[in-house]
């Protein structure tokens, strides 16, 4: 490598080219309205409404993914079965899939006359066109930012300590809660930040499932399009730099929590 | 000396011939329904031109909701011509990116809309909800899907059809047609973004008993595979005149020289030729004569103008679809 200098000077070019420009374009628009302006286009209940869900959808969406998505890793790096490299191989593909292609085939499978959507229909559930549609498209495409972030790491894991704490006398259970969690945690915390990111930006899957009535099951990315179709440029920016600063903030936080977790490691 | 004249001038002649048999190109920005429409239109147009001009012309489509495709034009897509589902759509090119002129409708005839469209309902085979005319799509329980008006030219023109309808019924008023309207969003569970998803969720996903749907929409689903097994169109008693106008783009056909072939493309729109493909597509034609004679698939409703019943579309756009507008205010699903 070239030294710190160089590197660290490449380092801040590259993001300020790649990612703060276009923030810094995004977070000057909103302006025009002057703050009230701002607050109050922020503040609309159809907005927070929308933001509501965005949020919270994301958040369920990510917490299933880092159960279920822990297990498909565990499963994947500690036992050897048949068609294994196949599984392996299926985990990618949500990131591969165009999204529309996801929403279309999710909706196709869910609605009411779908084949899961048929018999829950009849059990009384509605997945399709419910805000509960909008989790089913971001437990989808989250999946694999938790199975890809663990994975490594849970190859690299020593078997020696779980070994020690069964010899030492401890349950399995007790194994994995005090000795195995506490490894993978902050890789865990990572996997679950980045599939909750990219839940929140989410738009091409969510649309065609999500049933997209306003205060119900409209998502913030849809409203932005919405305001983008009035010609309401600033408008747009100012829910766009309320999801910055929302994901930004929870981003930021789990990134504390995960150091939190490491250092009392 | 001379042989290099000779060569030079061989060379200028030669290419000066190939210079008129150009090849030019165009570039057509339209909404989502006219894939089919464009693609016969463009074939019969490029063969034409051929023939009176000797050139080759490649007509380049792109297609996406009417608003998305103004919106595209007016940040920079190298448009040549426009053809969209709105007037509004293309008033807002000319205010906000002055890329023609703002008279730009009185340039063709009839307001520079070749052909005309309108609203039908499409309703599932049998027709088991007994659905006739407007009012029957406000019956407890039916469920009716449309686009959200926001995103989609189709949907604005469903929804000023519904109020054109309760405001100018026996006993109507403003306030009657706004009660309308809103009863009416109250009964659609699905707002997808565009035509094509809304006729995808009712057709494919089996979602609602009534599609407010183009007329010609309505007819391709019914001309698809099995299309006429499962569905049928009903016509209610008036409906809306929907006018999808066409323009070209000053701006740009001047930079890349292409306005007398733009401008021949748009007037072929009007001719015998054209105005019997766009019947064929299920667009109403202009020409008295080619719609007699499909008359058979445009029946003869009472359609009112957006001039008469909402003053135009400025007017039309700013009461109801404006941010806090009319349909902001009604739209209060949940309740």
């Amino acid at each position: 490598m070239p030294g710190f200098g160089f590197s660290l000077g490449f380092t801040l070019f590259y993001l300020s080219a790649i990612v703060l420009i276009p923030l810094a374009a995004l977070i000057i628009r909103p302006w025009e309205l002057g703050w009230s302006g701002f607050w109050t286009e922020i503040t609309q209940p159809r907005v927070l409404a929308a933001l509501k869900l965005s949020f919270g959808a994301s958040a369920i969406a990510a917490s299933i993914n880092s159960v279920f998505g822990f297990i498909v890793a565990w499963v994947l790096v500690r036992y050897r079965f048949p068609g294994k490299r196949l599984i392996d191989a299926l985990v990618d593909l949500p990131f591969a899939l165009p999204t529309a292609v996801a929403g279309i085939a999710l909706s196709a499978l869910y609605a009411n006359n779908g084949w899961i959507g048929g018999p829950l229909e009849k059990a009384g559930i509605k997945i399709a066109y419910t805000p509960y549609g909008v989790m089913v498209a971001l437990v989808f495409i989250g999946m694999p930012f938790v199975v890809r972030t663990l994975q490594p790491v849970l190859a690299d894991l020593h078997r020696d300590s779980e070994e020690a704490s069964a010899t030492l006398g401890a349950t399995r259970f007790q194994t994995f809660r005090r000795v195995i969690l506490p490894m993978l945690a902050p890789t865990l915390l990572t996997g679950t930040a980045m599939a909750f990111a990219r839940a929140v930006g989410e738009y091409g899957s969510v649309i065609f499932i999500a049933g997209n009535l306003p205060m119900v099951s409209e998502i913030t990315p849809l409203l932005i399009i919405i305001k983008l179709q009035e010609y309401d440029y600033a408008g747009a920016a100012a829910i766009g730099v309320v999801m910055l600063m929302v994901s930004f903030i929870f981003l930021l936080a789990l990134n504390a929590l995960q150091a939190w977790v490491s250092s009392r490691r | 000396m001379k042989k290099i004249i000779a060569t030079t001038l061989a060379c200028a002649l030669l290419t000066s011939a190939t210079a008129q048999a150009a090849n030019v190109t165009l570039l057509n920005v339209s909404y989502d329904p006219t894939r089919e429409l464009y693609k016969n239109i463009n074939g019969a147009f490029a063969a034409q031109w051929k023939q009176k001009t000797g050139d080759n012309v490649t007509i380049n489509m792109s297609h996406n909701g009417s608003g998305a495709q103004s919106r595209a034009i007016i940040d920079g897509l190298d448009a040549d011509v426009a053809t969209l589902a709105l007037a509004y759509d293309i008033d807002a090119i000319a205010d906000r990116a002055k890329l023609l002129p703002k008279d730009w409708q009185k340039r063709l005839p009839q307001g520079s809309t070749p052909y005309t469209s309108t609203i039908v309902f499409l309703v599932r085979k049998g027709n088991p909800w007994k659905v006739k005319d407007w009012p029957d799509l406000v019956k407890p329980g039916i469920h009716v899907v449309t686009p959200n008006p926001k995103t989609s030219g189709g949907a604005r023109w469903s929804y000023l059809a519904a109020w054109a309808y309760a405001e100018k019924a026996p006993g109507g008023n403003k306030d009657k047609a706004k009660a309308f309207v809103a009863n009416l969003y109250k009964h659609v569970p699905v707002l997808d973004t565009g035509a094509r998803g809304a006729t995808t969720t009712f057709a494919q996903r089996g979602i609602g008993d009534v599609l407010l749907s183009w007329e010609n929409e309505a007819h391709l689903a019914l001309e698809e595979a099995g299309g006429a097994d499962k569905f049928q169109i009903v016509y209610p008693s008036n409906s809306i005149l929907a006018e999808p106008p066409v323009a070209l783009i000053d701006k740009n056909v001047g930079r890349h020289g292409t306005r007398k072939v733009a401008e021949a493309y748009l007037q072929f729109l009007y001719t015998k030729d054209a105005q019997e493909i766009e019947a064929k597509n299920f667009y109403r034609p202009r020409d008295q004569g080619v719609l007699k004679a499909h008359g058979a698939d445009f029946p003869n409703i009472p359609l009112y103008t957006i001039d008469d019943v909402f003053g135009g579309w400025t007017k039309a756009q700013q009461v109801h679809f404006a941010d806090g507008g009319v349909f902001d205010q009604i739209y209060k699903p949940g309740q």
